[in-house]
């Protein structure tokens, strides 16, 4: 029973940061399941009534459009960052040369750079090619600014490779690619999914170069076109929250399946077993 | 004779290896450039060129719609440093700054000890505890502005079942709140971040430390701040410089939730210069503050880099 007595201030705090951090989206999800008239009875009830329709008609209102383009733009985005800061960290994390660490610098220093100060002439630049408004307007900043992160995560891992193993490739008479090819990437593919997942996240939930390069509505990714919502609809408290939710379904739902992976992956390999 | 032969045929093939050793270190070269080309040549399109581009263009009047720009060299400099509202947005970039190191970090690092407790559930709470990270800034940003509303919002209903009808504010419109609700907000989001960063330094610590401190004696207040904190030490350092520099870049809460007001109380560095840039088209005044907010980072990152170096030389904590 002492024991039991002891525990209760710890079960109090458990509880509090539960709530703290739990209720937003409690109210999140049990908003969007009523309806507005509901709503605005009862503003504050956990669950009146239960009804999806919400989550169609948003769906029909565009977002549907918005998550094809996010998954357009993050999956070929993610893909191209992790191919080619692989290849970049190859010699960067195992062969000798004089340029080697100002060049590791270079690419690393960008993750402490804010995004405003290349804002502008990104823009510039976007308008000459000719892509604004259009989603292969924000693949190239999604990958410049995925490299440094994933250069980083990928040389320390790169260099744990046992030399040996390079060396019997050679041997064997694989070129410099066949060694990167059949040996580094087979043994780095923890690491790949840890850049992956860091890197898909981040660019799921990128906000203001979508805010800069995109304007119409047709080529919104998600986090444009809730906030586009937003503009539109901000009476519809319970058609914006169903928007939310379905907006923050996917990552969670990966998260449920595949906890460990995405704690690994979003402390950016920090986190190390 | 036989020696001079064996000096030509020396020379010979000295002159032979020097050659392929030509010839070997431009097939390094080109074998090493191959591979960083693909992800240098974006980089230096999107990030490298962007830089001095903003530099060059913070040195003109220029509105960034029509081609036209006059050189004005130092102008906006110095209307920079008489800008009030900059100050201001410089200001609220610290206490963002302040909130992230001396609030977020600690709540953290409770949170994280919280999942060590001999308590059920823990996975359960673990769980519910890094939601917030999970969610896009923007729909966070919403969410929160509904849960501040001053009528249908989360906050004030509270406060009006609990019976303190007076204290309602419109949180995110009035200026003496419009900062703290979204302090509050960019905590709720992070904290879980540095949550996990703990948790993995806290898995680190062996158990031997703890199991030798309590034959000696030790409770488990001493056990905390003599191991475990000491021990911590990294940790708290890299999750620090995190925070700094996430923080030195917040926008998109800020943006969502208050863009900047009211009256330029909530501004901040990138608030301010997205207005100036894509609101009011004064492009160079904009490349003037997204150049200074490039130029703080690189020292504040800097100076990290100098108290780390003297650090490690100490040889204190780690």
């Amino acid at each position: 029973m002492m024991v039991v007595l002891k525990k209760i201030p710890l079960y109090i705090l458990a509880l509090f940061l539960l709530v703290f951090t739990g209720y937003p989206f409690l109210y999140m999800v049990a908003t969007s399941l009523k309806t507005q008239q509901e709503f605005f009875q009862a503003p504050f009830s956990i669950i009146t009534s239960i009804s999806f329709e919400n989550y169609f008609s948003v769906l029909e209102m565009g977002l549907s459009q918005y998550f094809i383009n996010s998954i357009i733009v993050s999956v070929v985005s993610v893909v191209t960052v992790v191919f080619i800061s692989a290849l970049a960290s190859y010699p960067l994390s195992r062969m000798k040369f004089r340029l080697n660490r100002t060049l590791f610098l270079l690419f690393i220093a960008g993750m402490m750079l804010p995004i405003h100060s290349t804002l502008i002439p990104t823009f510039m630049l976007t308008q000459k090619m000719g892509l604004y408004d259009t989603m292969l307007a924000l693949i190239g900043p999604y990958i410049a600014f995925s490299i440094p992160i994933s250069i980083f995560i990928l040389t320390q891992f790169m260099q744990e490779i046992p030399q040996a193993l390079e060396d019997a490739a050679k041997i064997d008479g694989c070129t410099h690619f066949g060694v990167f090819w059949r040996v580094m990437l087979p043994m780095l593919t923890p690491a790949l999914s840890t850049v992956f997942i860091y890197n898909f996240i981040h660019l799921w939930t990128e906000f203001i170069f979508a805010l800069v390069l995109i304007s119409s509505p047709e080529k919104m990714t998600l986090p444009l076109g809730l906030q586009n919502f937003y503009g539109e609809f901000s009476v519809n408290v319970p058609g914006l929250m169903a928007a939310l939710t379905l907006a923050s379904l996917p990552v969670l739902l990966v998260y449920f399946f595949a906890q460990e992976k995405v704690v690994k992956g979003l402390s950016g390999g920090a986190v190390k077993e | 004779m036989q020696n001079e032969l064996q000096v030509g045929t020396n020379q010979q093939v000295k002159s032979r290896i020097a050659v392929s050793k030509n010839r070997r270190k431009w097939r390094k070269a080109l074998t090493i450039s191959l591979f960083v080309a693909p992800a240098f040549i974006i980089y230096a399109i999107y990030v490298i060129y962007p830089i001095f581009a903003t530099f060059n263009y913070s040195l003109f009047e220029w509105n960034g719609l029509q081609a036209e720009k006059t050189f004005i060299g130092l102008a906006n400099y110095i209307e920079l440093f008489k800008d009030q509202v900059f100050w201001t947005a410089l200001q609220n970039n610290f206490l963002v700054v302040f909130i992230s190191v001396f609030v977020q970090i600690p709540l953290g690092l409770v949170m994280a000890l919280m999942l060590f407790a001999p308590i059920r559930g823990i996975k359960f709470f673990s769980t519910v505890y890094f939601m917030p990270f999970l969610m896009s800034t923007v729909a966070i940003g919403l969410l929160w502005v509904f849960m501040f509303d001053p009528i249908n919002g989360t906050m004030n209903q509270l406060l009006r079942i609990f019976g303190v009808q007076k204290w309602q504010v419109a949180w995110l419109s009035e200026e003496s709140t419009a900062m703290w609700s979204v302090l509050l907000v960019i905590v709720w989001q992070f904290a879980p971040f540095y949550m996990i960063l703990f948790k993995a330094g806290i898995v680190g610590i062996p158990e031997e430390l703890y199991e030798a401190a309590q034959i000696d004696g030790a409770n488990k207040w001493k056990q905390f701040t003599h191991i475990t904190l000491p021990l911590l030490m990294p940790t708290i350092v890299s999750s620090s410089i995190l925070a700094i520099v996430g923080s030195l870049k917040t926008f998109d809460l800020f943006y969502i939730m208050t863009g900047g007001g009211p009256n330029n109380t909530t501004e901040l560095m990138g608030t301010y210069m997205f207005k100036q840039a894509f609101q009011i088209f004064d492009m160079g005044y904009a490349s003037t503050i997204a150049f200074m907010m490039f130029l703080i980072a690189f020292v504040v990152v800097a100076i990290i880099q100098v108290m780390e170096t003297q650090r490690r030389k100490k040889g204190g904590f780690v």
